[in-house]
């Protein structure tokens, strides 16, 4: 699978509180409203541009993406912002997992070599990110064998749903 | 090969040995869910079973602890939905005024080699009494809840050796907020943080779970602590003394980085905005003369009866700064008995301070105690996120009970030590 956008580039330690802000917790049952926040306090001009929908963006970090509380409304919103992939240095253990969980990938890369704006293109298959505007291919980390299963079969419940129960090859049982 | 204590509660609950990056399938012994997050996560359920359906109702548990009493209607539709799931499935709740989930879930369910998840970060809070607990998001959690076991990869394991005495005016949060700004927000991502060394001896439970409600500030998985006579005594007190097992790393066990901490050089720290790593002594903060509108006592990580008491021991029988507000959430309806037993909520009642329930308060910035355009708030909770307390404009400092006692008779951020000579 090749996925293609432009760019939006964060900072180092965007936190869950950035992307989705307590203050609207009272939207976690209206995600279609409470999208239109997404990531309001990283980036005002985030959200607008991204529900404009004639342009798909891939949301670019630093280090530690997606840090501080469990709140999987982060990355469904991130997500239901149209955003196919999130690329970044590093993300946090629980942000990470929501991702695949819901079928967004998330891919460790060196977004220092990515500007915002550039168009970039990521190979899934290959584990390799392009940056057209550079013209530079960029190396991801490794997206360890169980997410992989579960992002191939479009997240945890759909993965559940076609095989019954959690039975990955490599996991041990008592 | 001696196993990690992270390793040896997996390996335990599976019945063979396992090793740091194994991935695992375990049983699950309680899986929670908090207001903010229960709604979501029941959604997938459905999604998974086509009904409300829990494996096993009697390991489950809502606690209504973020957005109660509702402040708005649809605080309130959440918390009927949750209460409508408890009703269809027998799973435990906890209402309103009960308490944050990891301070009830420590004192009244969590043995010492249990297996814990929930959809709150903060979960791995009960690490403090030798559990593999560990936070999820809500589609992990309605895994765990449906199925009753979740995959896990066996974290590797950082230990931390803690030497020497506490000084007067220092505590367990000045030792975890220095190891956070130490090793930095990603410093421990995916691993095990574990604590040994002869000061640990000398913590009190209420000690450690403030630091390990904290593992997640530095990315990792859980702190954990090992059982021993003081987990037995704490739960001795709770009524669970038969609960209790002792459990603790392996001699010998495969740590990938130790790290020695002299407690005794440790000094009143205080997380400036707006990051937990971006740590400061308090007596170098306390020169800039930062004016403060509210302090914050409470939360998973101080909201416990000693960390009331330590504010109190400084708030007794002096008044809190005019301009400057008080607000105390404990963190439990049985921390909030015993405090009022003792006189402690007396003591802070007098002082100036607003009482609340027990609950999540101010800390997740949703309904409770939010702040201004450029106010700045001094709290005892573990994270400072922009935005954190409701407002992106606003500024939060995070520290110990004793610090944000000191801030709050001086009304600026303020180093406790010369009220505890």
């Amino acid at each position: 699978m090749v996925i293609r956008g432009k760019a939006w580039k964060f900072g180092d330690f965007v936190s869950t509180d950035l992307i989705a802000a307590g203050r609207y917790a009272y939207l976690r049952d209206n995600l279609p409203e409470f999208v239109k926040h997404v990531l309001e306090d990283a980036d005002k001009d985030f959200a607008p541009a991204a529900l404009k929908g004639d342009q798909t963006y891939i949301v670019v970090g630093g280090r530690n993406f997606g840090q501080g509380s469990s709140r999987e409304h982060a990355a469904r919103l991130i997500k239901l912002a149209g955003v196919p992939v999130v690329l970044a240095k590093g993300f946090a253990r629980i942000f990470y997992r929501n991702c695949f969980n819901i079928g967004m990938p998330a891919l460790t890369v060196d977004t220092d070599q990515i500007a915002h704006g550039d168009e970039v293109e990521i190979d899934l298959k290959h584990g390799v990110v392009r940056n057209r505007t550079r013209q530079q291919e960029l190396a991801t980390g490794r997206i360890p064998p169980v997410m992989l299963t579960i992002l191939e079969e479009g997240g945890v419940v759909d993965y559940i749903k076609k095989h019954g129960d959690l039975v990955f090859d490599e996991a041990r049982t008592g | 090969m001696g196993m990690t204590l992270a390793e040896k509660i997996l390996a335990q609950k599976l019945g063979h040995e396992v090793r740091a990056g194994d991935v695992v399938i375990c049983p699950v012994d309680l899986a929670l869910v908090q207001d903010g997050t229960g709604t979501l996560t029941f959604d997938v359920i459905r999604q998974l079973m086509g009904k409300d359906y829990l494996k096993h109702p009697d390991r489950a548990m809502i606690v209504l602890d973020h957005l109660g009493p509702p402040g708005r209607p649809e605080y309130a539709a959440m918390h009927k939905r949750l209460r409508d799931f408890v009703k269809a499935t027998g799973c435990l709740l906890a209402d309103v005024g009960e308490g944050i989930s990891h301070v009830v879930v420590s004192e009244r369910y969590v043995k010492p080699g249990d297996v814990v998840v929930g959809a709150d970060s903060h979960t791995n809070t009960a690490a403090g009494m030798a559990a593999f607990a560990t936070g999820m998001g809500s589609t992990d959690t309605a895994v765990a809840m449906a199925l009753g076991k979740q995959w896990f990869r066996v974290p590797e394991t950082m230990r931390f050796e803690l030497r020497g005495g506490l000084p007067v005016g220092v505590s367990s949060k000045d030792i975890i907020l220095h190891i956070i700004g130490t090793i930095g927000e990603d410093g421990a991502v995916y691993k095990a943080m574990e604590y040994g060394g002869e000061t640990i001896r000398h913590l009190s439970m209420d000690a450690r779970f403030t630091i390990t409600s904290m593992a997640q500030e530095c990315g990792a998985k859980l702190g954990l602590f090992p059982s021993d006579e003081e987990t037995r005594r704490w739960m001795q007190r709770h009524g669970r003394e038969k609960d209790w097992r002792p459990l603790a790393a392996d001699p010998g066990a495969a740590y990938e980085r130790l790290i020695e901490i002299d407690c005794s050089a440790l000094e009143p720290l205080v997380a400036v905005p707006h990051t937990p790593g971006n740590v400061k002594q308090a007596a170098e903060v306390e020169k800039e003369g930062i004016r403060v509108d509210q302090v914050f006592l409470g939360t998973c990580t101080n909201g416990r009866l000693e960390d009331l008491r330590a504010a109190a021991q400084i708030l007794k029988g002096r008044r809190v700064a005019q301009g400057t507000r008080l607000l105390v959430y404990p963190g439990s309806r049985w921390v909030y008995h015993e405090a009022l037993k003792e006189g402690v909520i007396q003591a802070l009642e007098a002082a100036g301070a607003v009482i609340s329930h027990a609950a999540c308060g101010p800390c997740p910035g949703m309904q409770f105690g939010l702040l201004s355009d450029g106010e700045v708030c001094v709290a005892t909770q573990n994270r400072n996120f922009k935005g954190r307390m409701g407002n992106p404009n606003s500024f939060l400092y995070l520290a110990s009970p004793a610090t944000a006692a000191a801030t709050a008779v001086e009304g600026k951020i303020t180093d406790p030590r010369r009220f505890l000579a």
